[in-house]
């Protein structure tokens, strides 16, 4: 297992290598005007500017920027935010923010695995009735409205009829965060409900299923002890990426809310040109992305000794 | 018979609904199981068996149910139970079933003790320990060699022939009185058919069971039943002892079955066939179900249902050929050579 395990990363680290190589290579096509920041750009004089880039390197040979690029990140030296926060650490540009959003995420995770599984359970269970019905609406309503819509009514309902405050607010951090929870819930729950549901029926439809009946056992246990389980099993996959990833925050949840986590921030600094940002950003998430495939993996292991991730000599 | 039987189903009517139409997949069906005994139930696909024995232990099709007749065992009318409280007092405990297929009838993620464990527990007021060790004991009487690290393994680490060894022991965990064997055999290679068939009738006799053996392989009926019942459109059309089915049947179907032997096929022809289909269970049907296949069919097979004419004490057959104003009919030559080649043989 261990020696599985370091295969498995030094294939991440090459991966990740790679994408941020090639992310690195691209963002050195923008025009050089974007490595000065609006005010500069007005009083700077061309030789200004020249001396300027020279001075950071920006003018040598993109080989040779790469090679700085990669010495740099051997020191987690990620550079500095120009645009977004001039002259700030890109690391501390993202430390301020990704604890917002992963809190947030977090929990609403945790919500949804729970809400929603539990909804899943109860679908499966009372198949083709009405809860399943229910449950099949709401997933529907939840997929086929945009979510601007559904969040607006959210925010509505929150805010009007609850009195919930309807912007994030860090002094009243606990209140304002319910309704960006919530949103960021809603979707999750229908997933988690819908696929909970379709393997849960899936597994209930299998000979297996009628052995433990026709063995005695009620339904009841024959749905917690062999049906949840099995079923869990395609979910579990995808748990750890998900948990991760939850740092990434949500684009439209946060904008929504005004607040101040990750969800926007690769975008602004993509429309902003703030290259360094951008890079940082592609190497945390792909190498949470892998990092999470890889932990799937290992539960998945964990959990159906069919899988060996681990040739242990044995015939396949 | 003098002796009372200890399952006896009269008249039972099982009725499907299928998008919106009734199919009656049990036709005022009839059977008398006696206890210790091992009855064969044979037909084709189709003609009923899996379904009318699946409602002894309330196992049919959530769109399936019992319209008419009764299913008495243990003094009460199994036929009107409806509910899993109902179900669970007899499912597994008093009456047991091993499946067809052993590559899917087990839980892959379960340990295989665990699998026989649970059923243990669960009629026998066993936990923990005690009924770990059960277990152990049952997997040792299946024939499976070191059930210590055998136990704690898993469904995909046997072979097909091992794990329909676990089935029967997860059955017969609970000293069923009744096991039936719903085509224990046909997904297995033949040489481990043999071995499973003789792992059966030795529990059968060490645990005092009655054994029902669904198939369609009268190779098997012929080595393991003691009496058969044979089975065509939802109903029991001939059933007598073993001896009296080979030997002197009388059904038109049965004999259209046990031509189609190939043991009884001549080098050089081609082996007998039953032409034509099953009879569609979504109509009525008229008089003789198998009249519409069988050459030598009479006219009154198309208007009137023929009703049981005994033989024997024991052998009774669904047919007009047995009145007395029928015209003389003979049994075909193949059923006098299976006689003769049978007698040889002995």
């Amino acid at each position: 297992m261990a020696k599985y395990t370091i295969k498995r990363l030094l294939q991440s680290f090459v991966t990740v290598l790679i994408v941020v190589t090639i992310v690195f290579l691209l963002l050195r096509l923008l025009p050089t005007d974007y490595y000065f920041t609006e005010d500069q750009l007005m009083k700077f004089t061309d030789q200004q500017k020249h001396d300027a880039l020279e001075a950071a390197g920006l003018l040598d040979s993109p080989g040779k920027q790469l090679i700085r690029f990669y010495g740099q990140l051997l020191h987690f030296d990620f550079g500095q935010s120009r645009r977004i926060q001039n002259g700030v650490a890109v690391t501390k540009v993202i430390g301020s923010k990704f604890a917002v959003s992963m809190r947030l995420g977090m929990i609403s995770l945790g919500i949804a695995l729970v809400v929603g599984v539990t909804m899943g359970i109860i679908q499966a269970r009372f198949k083709d009735k009405i809860p399943d019905h229910i449950g099949t609406a709401y997933t529907i309503f939840v997929n086929a409205v945009p979510g601007l819509v559904s969040y607006s009514l959210v925010l509505i309902f929150g805010s009007r009829v609850l009195g919930l405050p309807s912007m994030y607010s860090t002094r009243r951090v606990a209140e304002s965060s319910i309704l960006p929870i919530v949103c960021l819930a809603m979707t999750s729950i229908a997933f988690y409900a819908l696929w909970t549901r379709r393997y849960m029926v899936d597994e209930i439809n299998k000979d297996y299923i009628k052995l433990a009946r026709v063995k005695g056992m009620s339904t009841k246990s024959i749905m917690v002890k062999h049906v949840l389980r099995n079923a869990f099993v395609p979910l579990a996959q995808y748990l750890p990426a998900s948990l991760l990833l939850t740092i990434s925050g949500s684009l439209l949840v946060e904008k929504f809310f005004s607040v101040p986590g990750m969800g926007p921030l690769l975008t602004d600094a993509i429309g902003r040109y703030d290259t360094n940002v951008v890079q940082t950003l592609v190497i945390l998430y792909a190498s949470l992305g892998i990092i999470g495939v890889f932990l799937g993996d290992v539960l998945m292991m964990l959990i159906d000794p069919r899988i060996k991730l681990v040739d242990d000599g044995g015939t396949r | 018979m003098a002796k009372e039987p200890i399952l006896s189903a009269k008249d039972v009517q099982i009725q499907f609904s299928l998008r919106g139409r009734k199919l009656m997949a049990i036709r005022k069906c009839s059977l008398d199981l006696y206890e210790g005994e091992t009855l064969a139930i044979v037909g084709e696909s189709g003609s009923g068996k899996s379904v009318f024995t699946k409602s002894f232990v309330g196992m049919l099709d959530a769109n399936g149910s019992i319209v008419g007749g009764s299913i008495m065992y243990d003094g009460k009318d199994i036929a009107k139970y409806k509910t899993e409280k109902e179900w669970m007092t007899i499912r597994g405990k008093k009456i047991a079933m091993v499946m067809q297929d052993p590559m899917t009838s087990l839980n892959p993620l379960k340990k295989i003790g665990k699998q026989i464990q649970e059923s243990i527990e669960l009629h026998q007021g066993l936990k923990g320990e005690a009924a770990k060790k059960e277990a152990l004991n049952m997997l040792a009487k299946v024939g499976i060699p070191d059930p210590e690290r055998r136990y704690n393994q898993y469904p995909h680490e046997f072979s097909g022939g091992m794990r329909q060894r676990v089935v029967i022991a997860i059955a017969v965990a609970c000293r069923p009185q009744i096991l039936i064997c719903d085509e224990p055999t046909t997904a297995l290679d033949v040489t481990i058919q043999a071995q499973i068939l003789k792992l059966i009738h030795e529990l059968q006799e060490e645990l005092k069971m009655t054994v029902i053996y669904i198939t369609h392989d009268l190779g098997v009926v012929a080595n393991v039943a003691d009496r058969v019942a044979v089975m065509y459109a939802g109903q029991i059309v001939e059933y007598g002892s073993v001896n009296e089915i080979f030997y002197d049947a009388w059904h038109p179907y049965t004999w259209a079955l046990l031509s189609a032997l190939p043991q009884l096929g001549i080098k050089g022809e081609e082996l007998p066939t039953i032409e034509g289909t099953p009879p569609n269970l979504f109509h009525e049907i008229q008089g003789d179900a198998f009249a519409p296949r069988n050459k030598q069919a009479l006219k009154i097979d198309f208007v009137e249902e023929p009703p049981f004419f005994a033989i024997t004490e024991t052998h009774k057959a669904k047919t007009w050929y047995l009145d007395p104003r029928a015209p003389k009919i003979e049994q075909p030559k193949s059923i006098r050579r299976l006689r003769e080649q049978m007698r040889e043989r002995r």
